[in-house]
C-alpha cells in the first residue's frame, strides 16, 4: 500500500506559543477499492460551531476539480482567502492510504473541533463530508461514507 | 519504412492487440446505452425536472446526465448514499443505478492496464505505435500500388498479403482517428497539452439567503433545456446561502436558490471544447454510430497483426543466409540483389554457387550496399526485382544515388525479376541497366528478365552469361519448396494426338482414401492454384494450373506434351495407380471476384483447364462466357462434354470456340475480335476477364481486347488495376 506522507506546519494562529503545548497528529485516510481515476481529497479542520477553520491537505493537482470537493469549497469560499502552498499532493488511488501530519495546539484537542474529508473522482462520485472525526487526545477511528473507507487519528 | 513498419508491428503488436480488443469491447457500451436509455422530448427544462426529482428523492445532492442521455440522481439521507435512475421525461425515480462492473473493468484495462500512471503511459505509447503503423503502412501501400491515385486498386499477393492490405484499407482511417485522439487524451492526462486555457478553481458565490424559492420557478434553470444539461448540484440541505451549480455543454454557472438568477457563468474555452470533441470521437459516448465505426476499426487490428506477422515471417524465411561469401575487397565477381519479397536472394544463392563451382570468388550483397569501388572485381551482376509498377524494391532504394559516386569499371549484367502482367515489367531493372551504361561500364549482356520467378528464364540467362564469360554455367534454381506429397493417378484422358499436340487430362487422388479425419487427404487448394510436380530425376518442379479444388476430392491438371520436356513426358507416361511427388503453390491473383458480375474466360489449349474448373464451380449461375481456342474440334476440344453439361445446367452462359487447323479457322484472339460487341457489352456490365494459356496467345488476346475496348475509352491496364483483367500465362 502506497504511503503518502507530508509534514505540515500550520499557521501561527493554530500553534501554541510554546512547542511543548503542541502535539504531532497524524491523520490516516484509507480509500475503499473502486474503479475509476484516482480520488481528489480535501482534509480540513472545522471549529466547534461547524464553521471552517483551516485546510490541512488537498490531494490532486488539477484545480478545476477542486470545486467538486463541495463541502470544503463552500467552506473556503465563505472563509475568504486560501493559500495551499506546500499542502497539496497527488490524487489518491483506489485502496490507497493518505497520511497527513499536522502540528496542532493542545487547546484544539477534545474541544469540539473536527477533521473532515471531502472526496471526488473525475466522472465519478462527489462526497462532501465523506468522513468526519472528532479531534480528540486519544487515537480514534471512524468510517467513511463514500470513497473513504476509514479515517484514523494517531497522536 | 518497411523496417519501421515491421519492427513496430512486432514489438508493439501485443500491446496494440490488447488496446484494440479492449477498445472494441468498450465500443459496445454506447450501443448498449443507446438501447437502454429512456428518451425525453426536447420540451423538458432543467428547473421543472429538478423540482420533480427533489420532491421524489429527499436528500438529492446531484443530478448527472451522461452523454447517452441517461439521468442519474445521487442522494444522501441519514448517512445512506444511493444512486437512482431518473426518467428524463417525468423526473420519476426508475430504479437503482448500478454502473456495469464489466465495462468499468475493461475501461481501466484500456486506459492504464490497471497499472496506474505507468499503465497510462503505456496506453499512450500504444496509441503512438498504432499511429506510426497506420502512417508507415499507408506509405508502403502507396509505394506498392504505384501512387496515391491507385490506392484503391485491387490488391495482389498471397492470401495474407491481400487480407492485410484489404483490412488496412478499410481500417486505416478509423485507426488514424482513434490513435490520434487517444494520443491527444494521453498527452492531456500527462499535462503535455492543456486541458483548458488555465481556468482556475472558482469559489462558488453565495445566494442572497433571504428566501428559498420553489425549484420550478428558478428562471436561470428553466432557461436550460434538459438536453444541454451535464450536471446539476443541489444546494446543501438547510443552507439558504448555498447555490445550484449547473454544468452544461456551454460551461459552468451558479444559480441563486432564492432569486433564480445566474450569479456567474464560466463558458468552456476552446481547449475544453476540443477535448470534449476528441473524447467523443474516441469513445463514441452519446454517438452510437461513431462507436460502431470505431469498434469495427479496432476489430481489424488483431487481424492486421496476425497477417502482418505471417508476411514478416515468410519474408524472413525467404532470405537465405550466405555461406562462403567472399569479402568485397577480394571478390572478382560482385552480385547485388534488389529484393522485395526476398525470393531474389534464392536466385542469387544459386548464381553464387554456380560461379563458385567454376572457381570464381563471389561477393553477394544488397543493392543498397554498393561500395564506392571494388578493387578486384571485373564483373558486377545485378539481380533486381521490380516492385509493383516498376518502383525500386526496399533493398535497392539507395542504389541509384550511390551509383553516382561509384568509381570502379567492372563489366555488368542486369537481370530483372517481375510480373509481366504489370505495365512496367522490370521497369526498375531497366533503369538500373541504363544508369550503369551511362556510368560508362561495359555491358556483358543485354538486360535480361525473369517473369514470375521462372526457373527456366533464369537458367537461360545463366547460359548466356556463361557463354559470355567463357564458363560452363548451369543455373539450376530450385526455389525452397515445401514438403511434397504423394498422389496417385486415378484417371487419364488423352486429346490432340491427331494434330500432333498431345494433351492429357490427369486426375489424382490421395493414396488409400479412407475418408476419416486422420487418413491421408488432399492438401488444400482452389481452382487456379498451381501444383508443383517434381519428375523423377528432375531437380526443379514444373507448375500446372489446377482445374479442380480440394473439395472436389481430386486434383485435376491438363498437361501439353513438350518436346524434350522432362516433366511433361513423365506425366504423359503415367498410368493409373502410379504416383507423383507434388506440392501446392497458391495463386490467389488468379481467381474470379466474388459476386454476380459476368465472367469472360479466354483460354487456348491446356490453358482452358482452370477456366473449366471455374465453370464447374459456378454454383450460383452467374453469367459466364467462355472463349476457347484449339487446333481441331475432332481432336483437341478439351472438356467438350463437361462444358456442354455446364451449358445445359446454366453454369455456363455461352461457349465460343475457334480452331486453327480447320478451313476458315483461326485463333482465339480472332474469336475475341469477332465477338467484340459482346465483350464490350459485358465489360460495361462490370465483367471480369480471365485469360489462361501460352504467353503468345495471352499477348494476342490482350491486343484484341485492347482494340475492342478502345471505343469505350477503356484500356486493359485500367481493367488490370481494378482487378478486372487477370492473366495466367506461361
Amino acid at each position: 500500500m502506497k504511503k503518502l506522507a507530508a509534514l505540515l506546519m500550520l499557521a501561527t494562529a493554530l500553534s501554541a506559543p510554546s512547542m511543548a503545548m503542541a502535539r504531532d497528529v497524524s491523520i490516516q485516510t484509507s480509500l475503499v477499492q473502486y474503479s475509476g481515476h484516482a480520488a481528489y481529497l480535501a482534509v480540513y479542520l472545522t471549529n466547534p460551531d461547524g464553521s471552517y477553520n483551516s485546510t490541512l491537505w488537498v490531494s490532486g493537482h488539477k484545480t478545476k476539480y477542486y470545486g467538486d470537493l463541495r463541502g470544503w469549497a463552500r467552506a473556503v469560499s465563505r472563509g475568504g482567502s486560501l493559500n495551499l502552498d506546500g499542502i497539496t499532493g497527488a490524487s489518491v488511488g483506489s485502496g490507497d492510504t493518505l497520511t497527513v501530519h499536522a502540528n496542532l495546539a493542545d487547546t484544539l484537542l477534545d474541544a469540539g473541533y473536527q477533521i473532515r474529508v471531502d472526496s471526488a473522482v473525475e466522472n465519478g462520485g462527489q462526497y462532501a463530508d465523506d468522513a468526519v472525526i472528532d479531534l480528540t487526545s486519544t487515537p480514534a477511528t471512524a468510517s467513511g461514507t463514500g470513497y473513504v473507507n476509514t479515517i484514523s487519528l494517531g497522536l | 519504412m518497411r523496417r519501421l513498419h515491421s519492427l513496430g508491428g512486432l514489438f508493439g503488436g501485443l500491446l496494440v492487440i490488447f488496446m484494440a480488443t479492449t477498445g472494441f469491447v468498450l465500443s459496445l457500451q454506447p450501443l448498449a446505452d443507446a438501447a437502454t436509455t429512456m428518451a425525453a422530448d426536447s420540451g423538458v427544462n432543467v428547473a421543472a425536472l429538478a423540482d420533480r426529482v427533489a420532491a421524489d428523492l429527499p436528500g438529492v445532492e446531484r443530478l448527472v446526465r451522461s452523454a447517452s442521455g441517461q439521468l442519474v440522481a445521487y442522494t444522501a439521507e441519514n448517512g445512506v448514499r444511493s444512486a437512482v435512475i431518473v426518467d428524463p421525461q417525468t423526473g420519476a425515480a426508475a430504479g437503482a443505478y448500478a454502473p456495469s462492473a464489466f465495462f468499468s473493468f475493461i475501461t481501466d484495462l484500456h486506459r492504464s492496464f490497471m497499472l496506474g500512471n505507468v499503465g497510462h503511459g503505456a496506453a499512450g505509447v500504444a496509441a503512438l505505435i498504432i499511429l506510426a503503423l497506420a502512417i508507415s503502412g499507408t506509405l508502403l501501400l502507396v509505394g506498392k500500388v504505384g501512387g496515391w491515385r491507385k490506392l484503391l486498386a485491387a490488391s495482389r499477393g498471397t492470401g495474407s498479403q491481400r487480407l492485410h492490405t484489404d483490412l488496412a484499407r478499410i481500417g486505416v482511417a478509423v485507426l488514424l482517428l482513434t490513435s490520434v485522439t487517444g494520443a491527444y487524451m494521453s498527452a492531456v492526462n500527462f499535462a503535455l497539452l492543456p486541458e483548458n486555457a488555465g481556468a482556475m478553481f472558482a469559489f462558488p458565490p453565495a445566494s442572497a439567503g433571504d428566501s428559498v424559492a420553489p425549484i420550478a420557478s428558478l428562471e436561470a434553470l428553466a432557461a436550460i433545456p434538459l438536453t444541454d444539461l451535464r450536471e446539476l448540484t443541489f444546494p446543501a440541505m438547510g443552507d439558504a446561502t448555498d447555490v445550484f451549480t449547473v454544468t452544461t455543454q456551454a460551461g459552468q454557472g451558479y444559480v441563486d436558490q432564492g432569486t433564480g438568477a445566474m450569479l456567474s457563468f464560466t463558458p468552456s474555452d476552446a481547449w475544453q471544447r476540443a477535448y470534449e470533441f476528441i473524447y467523443l470521437l474516441h469513445t463514441g459516448q452519446g454517438a452510437p454510430l461513431v462507436a460502431l465505426l470505431v469498434g469495427l476499426g479496432a476489430l481489424s487490428v488483431p487481424l492486421l497483426a496476425v497477417t502482418g506477422t505471417i508476411i514478416w515471417w515468410m519474408r524472413r524465411r525467404n532470405t537465405p543466409r550466405f555461406s562462403g561469401n567472399v569479402s568485397w575487397r577480394d571478390a572478382d565477381t560482385i552480385i547485388l540483389v534488389g529484393s522485395e519479397g526476398g525470393s531474389s536472394w534464392g536466385f542469387a544463392a544459386t548464381l553464387q554457387d554456380a560461379l563458385r563451382l567454376q572457381g570464381q570468388r563471389v561477393h553477394v550483397a544488397a543493392m543498397n550496399e554498393l561500395r564506392r569501388s571494388y578493387p578486384n572485381a571485373s564483373r558486377l551482376l545485378v539481380l533486381a526485382a521490380s516492385y509493383g509498377d516498376g518502383a525500386a524494391p526496399a533493398s535497392a532504394r539507395q542504389f541509384l544515388a550511390r551509383l553516382e559516386r561509384f568509381a570502379s569499371t567492372p563489366g555488368f549484367a542486369v537481370l530483372g525479376f517481375g510480373d509481366q502482367s504489370f505495365a512496367q515489367f522490370c521497369g526498375f531493372a531497366a533503369r538500373v541497366d541504363a544508369a550503369l551504361a551511362a556510368k560508362g561500364l561495359s555491358r556483358l549482356l543485354p538486360l535480361g528478365s525473369v517473369d514470375r520467378q521462372s526457373a527456366g528464364h533464369f537458367a537461360a540467362w545463366g547460359k548466356g552469361l556463361g557463354a559470355r564469360l567463357g564458363l560452363p554455367l548451369v543455373l539450376n534454381h530450385v526455389a525452397a519448396r515445401p514438403a511434397t506429397r504423394k498422389l496417385l493417378l486415378v484417371e487419364r484422358t488423352l486429346y490432340g494426338m491427331e494434330v500432333q499436340a498431345p494433351v492429357v487430362v490427369l486426375k489424382f487422388a490421395a493414396p488409400q482414401p479412407r475418408g476419416g479425419w486422420f487418413g491421408p487427404r488432399l492438401p488444400h487448394f482452389e481452382v487456379g492454384d498451381l501444383v508443383g510436380i517434381v519428375p523423377p530425376g528432375g531437380a526443379a518442379p514444373r507448375y500446372y494450373s489446377l482445374a479442380s479444388a480440394s473439395r472436389d476430392g481430386v486434383l485435376e491438371i491438363c498437361v501439353r506434351k513438350q518436346t524434350d520436356g522432362l516433366c511433361s513426358e513423365f506425366l504423359h507416361s503415367l498410368v493409373p495407380g502410379e504416383a507423383i511427388d507434388s506440392f501446392i503453390r497458391p495463386n490467389p491473383d488468379f481467381r474470379p471476384k466474388q459476386g454476380r458480375r459476368p465472367l469472360i474466360l479466354i483460354g487456348a489449349g491446356a490453358g482452358v483447364a482452370p477456366l473449366a474448373g471455374f465453370v464447374r464451380h459456378n454454383r450460383h449461375r452467374r453469367p459466364v462466357h467462355l472463349f476457347f481456342g484449339g487446333r481441331d474440334p475432332a481432336s483437341d476440344f478439351l472438356y467438350r462434354d463437361d462444358l456442354q453439361t455446364a451449358l445445359d445446367a446454366g453454369r455456363l452462359t455461352s461457349l465460343n470456340a475457334r480452331f486453327s487447323r480447320v478451313m476458315g479457322g483461326g485463333y482465339v484472339q480472332d474469336l475475341v475480335s469477332a465477338e467484340a460487341d459482346t465483350v464490350r457489352r459485358l465489360v460495361q456490365q462490370g465483367a471480369q476477364i480471365m485469360v489462361c494459356g501460352g504467353r503468345d496467345m495471352a499477348n494476342g488476346v490482350r491486343g484484341a481486347i485492347q482494340d475492342c475496348l478502345a471505343p469505350l475509352g477503356l484500356s486493359v491496364d485500367g481493367l488490370k488495376q481494378k482487378g478486372l483483367y487477370l492473366e495466367d500465362a506461361y
